[in-house]
């Protein structure tokens, strides 16, 4: 039975002379706790204009506004979010999702103002806009607005371990180091479907590589094709703006992995093993890609050089409708791709299948052709209506040091290698270089020494002016060589070969560099002739750079050709060099070496064909 | 005596929301209730088809101001059920915690109002007072005081803060110290005891003919809790009765609500000891490209209110293609409200709306 009273009750009236518990605001506050969700700063620094913010944004609170004053970056949007708090919930959803972790939300909440607009802004944050941002002690309550903030207060912030998006990437299947340096097995072995498909559910869509990529390829949408399993649709996207996925999907430089917003807390997307799943994955391109050659117009076009910028010209110029040859001194398409990146990165078979479909579409291809032996130039200029130059850079440079004859020479090594009949190598090798060349040789070389020296004890050393961090191959290239135990000597610079007293290779000695570039940022290296080091070797490679080879242009046609003064020939915005009708795209025309570049320079040159018939 | 037909509500002072009943009085007897619901109608569920599933977070924690957290549990379990998302275990038990704190919270703000309308001030006031204390409890654990978004398919969205446990241990203890006063001054108050007893009186049959679920049911004697029936987060990981009085009156409504909300706290504290560590999130599909499987779910739990339920449909889209919301408020405020207002004085319409526990938003949606 439950013991009710009348009298009980007023037992309460104890609380009479406790202190009340309201806080008189405004004069007493409520610090709001560390997680408060308050009011939105955002770091414009790091901010990149993704938008994934807004896109997110349940309320549609906020918008991506456009800020002129805004320094371009490569990979960035010139946007910042602007913040409508009309609409605002201040659910956070735009804190977890934003792949730099900019945005945040302050333990802020007071806004006191005349103006109704002002609930409408872009947030900053207290670095950009310092004297809005007061400390504490400065800070009142009664003139608390967006403009009137209390310094370092921050409430709701991004973590990693939370955030909306996968910051790890699906793993790539690979073969270890001890087993792959014995073959030349493609390593990387690519992603299976399940693979491909959970990768490419990472991709937050917000188009940032794509502004990065020279060819611009729509990488959002075949990265969605892929994710809705539809490989035939992702290829068709791809073949839009990129007629060698192949290749690219092996040995692309993937500038839009670098700017990928996924890569600036995390990893960044593996936009290039996607293109190559895509581009393994089909086996027929024909019946996948639908494409046909335009309409026959009659005009005459002779590609010169079967590369990476060849072959897309040729490509796109087909699609036109315009009669395309192709001509190349090798064997087959591909040029200095086909014979620099060593079969282990790039096998021969993932070239021929982009050739082929390319010769398919009725592009004619010209190989072992020599032009300047088996053609001449002034034919080809005569004969056609167009020559597009996509003749690469072919010839290594030597370093001209003492005894250098008695090196070999890089381009030379791998093409021998990989399309000729392969070097004898020796136990101990040495590779001036510290570029991607330089890599690919120095691997090169150490599955060639395991083949031909098999259970012996073999080395590789690689020579480069710069040091680790200035040195331009790509971090993965170093990171790969390095598992291969490969041995860098970074910051030496080669001077002199030495010969033993029957006048074959002994060994390099090499100076300490000082400084490889000079206050202008140019190459210029200096050396502390004084310091000294001698590696040991019976064998040494020189890939120290590349030229390109214009013999086949007599001289009168030469001299009228005008070049950059960093030694590149120079074209105007329809791709056309100084001489009428001959254009020009790739690794001659720009500082940028590498196939999306030479792609990028395809389309305006197949553009500005196209723009000099009519 | 001639038959009066009187229009309770929206714009009454007695009533508790939105809401309305067209009574029909002879001298201040009712004779006959109905009920008007549509004065708080907003199409939540129509508007859950127009957002993706990751955007419905913000928004269905609005359905209902009094229990946001039951219906962030409902729609987070639906989800993960739909796309196949697993919780880990630490996840359980802070789901379990956060959900009891809620339950306190609801029943303390239901208390409040259940005071306030009888015209114990003294008693509605401490329980905004200790309502608040649970919302800034909240607040350290989810960056806001009313509407958290906290829990999401694959977890919660941030684990404990350092020293959370203890805040956690001693607000309940500030709020336990009490309860001798508020029993005291409310439910053993004769007063009370006099204006509740034999009010809206629902037999078992009654209630379980209508549908009644909840305090409501368990009101009138049947030990009926979907936290036992069908255990979800971490309700089967400790030891926990349901508190159950038998005359089926608003008396006995708002004893079961008090023994619940003590339960509750016992709850916390078994849950609390028996916390694992770990973690506390599964992450979940990239949002904008998240499509859920072509199926349809239906989830229940025990709100503070009693049996939540949603039925949700996918059609493969990023986007619900139905959610329907089964709320207890719907069969207490349309159907056994009216019969418990048949032959009760007009001045007890408030007094046992509440008791009942109804609230418009969720009737209406």
């Amino acid at each position: 039975m439950i013991s009710n009273s009348v009298l009980k009750p007023f037992k309460a009236v104890k609380y009479l002379f406790i202190k009340p518990k309201t806080i008189r605001y405004p004069f007493e506050l409520k610090e709001p706790a560390m997680r408060y969700r308050g009011f939105h700063v955002n770091d414009w620094e790091k901010c990149t204009g993704c938008g994934n913010c807004a896109d997110i944004c349940p309320n549609q609170a906020i918008q991506m506004i456009e800020i002129k004053e805004l320094e371009y970056k490569s990979g960035q949007k010139n946007e910042r979010p602007r913040l409508d708090y009309g609409r605002c919930c201040f659910c956070g959803l735009c804190i977890d999702i934003c792949p730099p972790g900019s945005l945040k939300l302050t333990r802020d909440y007071f806004h006191i103002h005349f103006d109704p607009e002002s609930f409408v802004f872009i947030p900053k944050n207290q670095e950009t806009e310092p004297d809005k941002y007061l400390p504490p002690e400065e800070y009142s309550v009664l003139k608390a607005s967006l403009s009137h903030r209390k310094k370092d207060y921050d409430g709701f912030v991004s973590d990693l371990k939370y955030a909306l998006f996968e910051p790890e990437r699906v793993t790539m299947p690979v073969i270890a180091p001890e087993k792959r340096k014995l073959s030349f097995i493609e390593h990387v072995m690519g992603y299976h479907k399940e693979e491909a498909q959970k990768e490419a559910s990472r991709c937050l869509e917000c188009k940032l590589c794509e502004e990065a990529c020279p060819a611009h390829l729509k990488i959002s949408d075949y990265i969605h094709a892929i994710y809705e399993d539809k490989p035939e649709e992702s290829l068709r996207k791809i073949y839009e703006d990129n007629p060698i996925p192949s290749i690219c999907g092996r040995v692309c430089m993937a500038y839009c992995e670098k700017v990928c917003s996924l890569g600036i807390r995390g990893e960044a997307l593996s936009v290039r093993w996607l293109k190559r799943y895509v581009a393994d994955t089909i086996k027929d391109f024909t019946s996948a890609l639908e494409l046909n050659p335009g309409t026959p117009t009659g005009k005459k076009i002779a590609v010169i050089g079967a590369g990476p910028g060849g072959l897309s010209v040729a490509y796109f110029l087909r699609l036109k409708g315009h009669e395309v040859k192709v001509y190349d001194a090798l064997l087959g398409g591909g040029g200095t791709i086909r014979t620099g990146p060593p079969v282990y990165r790039l096998p021969l078979e993932s070239i021929d299948k982009d050739v082929n479909y390319i010769r398919s579409l009725g592009v004619e291809f010209l190989f072992n052709t020599l032009i300047g032996k088996d053609v001449m130039f002034e034919d080809l200029l005569n004969e056609f209506d167009a020559v597009f130059l996509g003749i690469g850079y072919t010839k290594s440079r030597s370093t001209k040091i003492k005894n250098h004859e008695k090196c070999e020479l890089a381009l030379d090594f791998l093409r021998d290698n990989k399309i000729g009949k392969q070097r004898k190598v020796g136990k101990e090798i040495i590779v001036i270089g510290g570029g991607n060349v330089a890599l690919d040789t120095a691997r090169e070389a150490l599955r060639m020494q395991n083949i031909q020296h098999p259970g012996e004890k073999v080395v590789v050393k690689t020579v480069s002016l710069e040091d680790w961090d200035e040195m331009p191959a790509t971090e993965e290239e170093i990171r790969e060589a390095r598992e291969e135990n490969i041995q860098f000597n970074p910051a030496w610079g080669p001077k002199e070969v030495i010969l033993d007293n029957d006048g074959n290779v002994k060994g390099l000695l090499c100076k300490k560099v000082k400084s490889v570039f000079d206050e202008q940022g140019r190459f210029a290296p200096s050396f502390y002739e004084e310091r000294e080091m001698f590696l040991e070797g019976d064998m040494i490679i020189e890939a120290i750079g590349q030229v390109p080879d214009f013999s086949f242009i007599p001289d009168n046609l030469f001299k009228k050709f005008e070049f950059s003064e960093r030694k590149k020939v120079k074209v105007d915005e329809m791709g056309m060099t100084s001489i009428q009708k001959v254009f020009a795209g790739g690794d001659i025309v720009n500082i940028n070496m590498d196939a999306v570049t030479a792609i990028a320079d395809a389309k305006v040159a197949s553009e500005g064909i196209d723009r000099f018939f009519s | 005596m001639r038959e009066l037909e009187l229009y309770f509500g929206p714009q009454h002072l007695g009533m508790i929301g939105n809401f309305s009943i067209t009574l029909n009085v002879e001298g201040d007897r009712i004779v006959k209730a109905t009920a008007n619901p549509g004065f708080l109608h907003r199409g939540f569920e129509k508007l859950m088809e127009q957002r993706t599933w990751i955007q419905n977070f913000p928004l269905v924690c609005r359905i209902n101001v009094v229990e946001p957290d039951h219906m962030e549990l409902m729609y987070a379990m639906a989800v993960e059920k739909l796309a196949g998302i697993e919780v880990p275990e630490r996840a359980q038990y802070v789901r379990s915690i956060y959900l009891e704190l809620a339950r306190i919270g609801s029943h303390l703000f239901g208390l409040w109002a259940y005071a306030n309308m009888l015209g114990f001030d003294t008693v509605a006031n401490w329980a905004m007072y200790h309502r608040d204390l649970i919302l800034d409890l909240f607040e350290e654990l989810t960056g806001g005081r009313v509407y958290h978004i906290y829990i999401w398919p694959g977890g919660v969205r941030r684990d404990f803060p350092e020293g959370f446990k203890d805040k956690i241990i001693n607000t309940l203890h500030t709020i336990g110290s009490c309860v001798p006063d508020y029993d005291n001054t409310f439910f053993n108050n004769h007063i009370f005891y006099k204006r509740a007893i034999n009010i809206g009186k629902i037999t078992h049959e009654e209630a379980k003919r209508m549908g009644a679920v909840g305090q409501v049911l368990r009101a009138t004697g049947m030990k009926q809790d979907i936290r036992k029936i069908e255990p979800y987060a971490a309700y089967d990981q400790v030891d926990w009765e349901i508190p159950v009085r038998t005359d089926g009156d608003a008396y006995s409504r708002i004893w079961v609500v008090r023994d619940e909300m003590i339960e509750s706290v016992h709850m916390i504290f078994k849950l609390l000891d028996k916390m694992p560590k770990g973690e506390v999130y599964n992450k979940i599909p990239n949002p904008f490209k998240w499509n859920i499987p072509n199926k349809e779910t239906y989830v229940r739990c025990e709100s503070s209110r009693g049996e939540l339920g949603l039925y949700l449909v996918s059609n493969g889209e990023d986007k619900p293609y139905r959610a329907h919301f089964r709320t207890p408020s719907y069969n207490h405020g349309l159907t056994i409200l009216e019969k418990a207002l048949e032959n009760e004085s007009i001045a007890d319409v408030g007094n046992i709306m509440i008791s009942l526990y109804i609230t418009a938003p969720e009737i209406d949606r």
